[in-house]
């Protein structure tokens, strides 16, 4: 078990592609978040 | 000076927590296969539930159900690393591949566990949220940390975490825990011990190598098959329970019946059997046999139900 080298060009593609997928689950969790409440407020 | 060029510089020093992980390694870390079972289990507990949730709502309580499965096994993937690396099944893991810091790990789990108890809280009810909360807990502590290296009967007691996802289901419609959702809990908690064990007979090097006390290498093969014969049969009842209990129909119970003389079958082929042929194939049955069973509940109360 040990720390895995990467180069830099792939790390940042990899950081890119792991803040992307953050950005939509942010997203995600606003628009189900607003869902929920307009649910939980209209039933 | 822009923010790459000062990751560059942290690089090439090696000065800075650089995480190598990839979008992949995440997923990984969240057992995908297992969450999927876990997903479907609980939506059965959910389905065959008496009484109404709004669809968004339970769409939210099998995301949480998903999320709190995935965080359990993040978790304990952060807590065996040590005996993942050893193993040849778990070799290529995040963590022990070395793709992952264990903190990382340990962080996600942590976040998307809270995460998913508190939003099953809040959206949905406090017992869905404690059961899952509950559910997490027993996995985490009771199974990864307590159980799974002390003694043979790890995956026994251990199983019940994996039965819980149709309590949480059910209790995500109802409120409350029924009898219904106990059968249902009941089926997959002795359906565990033979499906882990089949496992156990093929891949006992593998355990034995990370000190992992599982039952064939601590009683032997003939042991484990005998037990694996005494839980199939055990399964007769408690599968055509949920047609007693009222919540599935009499093809369910025809169904279910043949299914369980199958399994049964198949564990007295794996007793006759001296090599890995019949314990990898009672592993798949018994995967199959699980699936079907849901299947069964779910489709017996669809509109129309199994016979139309």
């Amino acid at each position: 078990m040990g720390a895995m080298s990467v180069s830099m060009e792939e790390f940042l593609k990899r950081r890119k592609a792991r803040n992307w997928a953050i950005l939509a689950v942010l997203v995600g969790l606003c628009v189900l978040f607003y869902a929920i409440t307009i649910v939980r407020l209209t039933h | 000076m822009s923010l790459t060029d000062v990751t560059t510089a942290e690089f090439a020093a090696g000065t800075a927590p650089l995480s190598a992980a990839s979008v992949g390694d995440y997923w990984a870390l969240l057992k995908p296969r297992v969450m999927s079972l876990v997903v479907f289990t609980g939506f059965a507990g959910l389905w065959v539930a008496p009484g109404h949730i709004h669809p968004l709502l339970a769409a939210v309580a099998i995301l949480c159900i998903a999320v709190g499965a995935g965080a359990s096994g993040a978790i304990n993937m952060w807590y065996d690393r040590d005996i993942d690396a050893v193993m040849n099944r778990t070799l290529g893991r995040p963590l022990p591949a070395g793709r992952m810091q264990p903190n990382e790990a340990l962080a996600f789990g942590v976040i998307l566990a809270s995460g998913s108890v508190i939003l099953m809280g809040l959206a949905v009810n406090v017992v869905a949220g404690a059961l899952l909360a509950g559910t997490i807990g027993f996995y985490v502590f009771i199974y990864t940390m307590w159980l799974k290296r002390r003694t043979p009967q790890n995956i026994v007691i251990g199983g019940a975490a994996g039965a819980f996802p149709p309590m949480v289901g059910w209790a995500a419609v109802t409120g409350d825990i029924g009898w219904p959702s106990v059968a249902l809990f009941a089926l997959i908690f002795f359906w565990t011990p033979p499906h882990f064990w089949a496992l156990a007979l093929f891949r006992s090097g593998d355990y034995q190598k990370a000190g992992v006390p599982m039952m064939p290498v601590v009683a032997g093969p003939r042991e484990t098959k005998k037990q694996m014969l005494v839980y199939t049969v055990v399964l007769w009842p408690i599968a055509v329970a949920p047609y007693f209990m009222g919540i599935a129909g009499a093809a369910y119970l025809a169904l279910a019946a043949v299914l369980s003389l199958c399994f049964t079958g198949f564990s007295v082929a794996v007793w006759f059997d001296r090599t890995d042929k019949w314990p990898k194939r009672m592993f798949a049955f018994s995967i199959l046999y699980l699936s079907l069973l849901f299947a069964l509940l779910i489709l017996d109360r669809a509109p129309g139900g199994l016979l139309g």
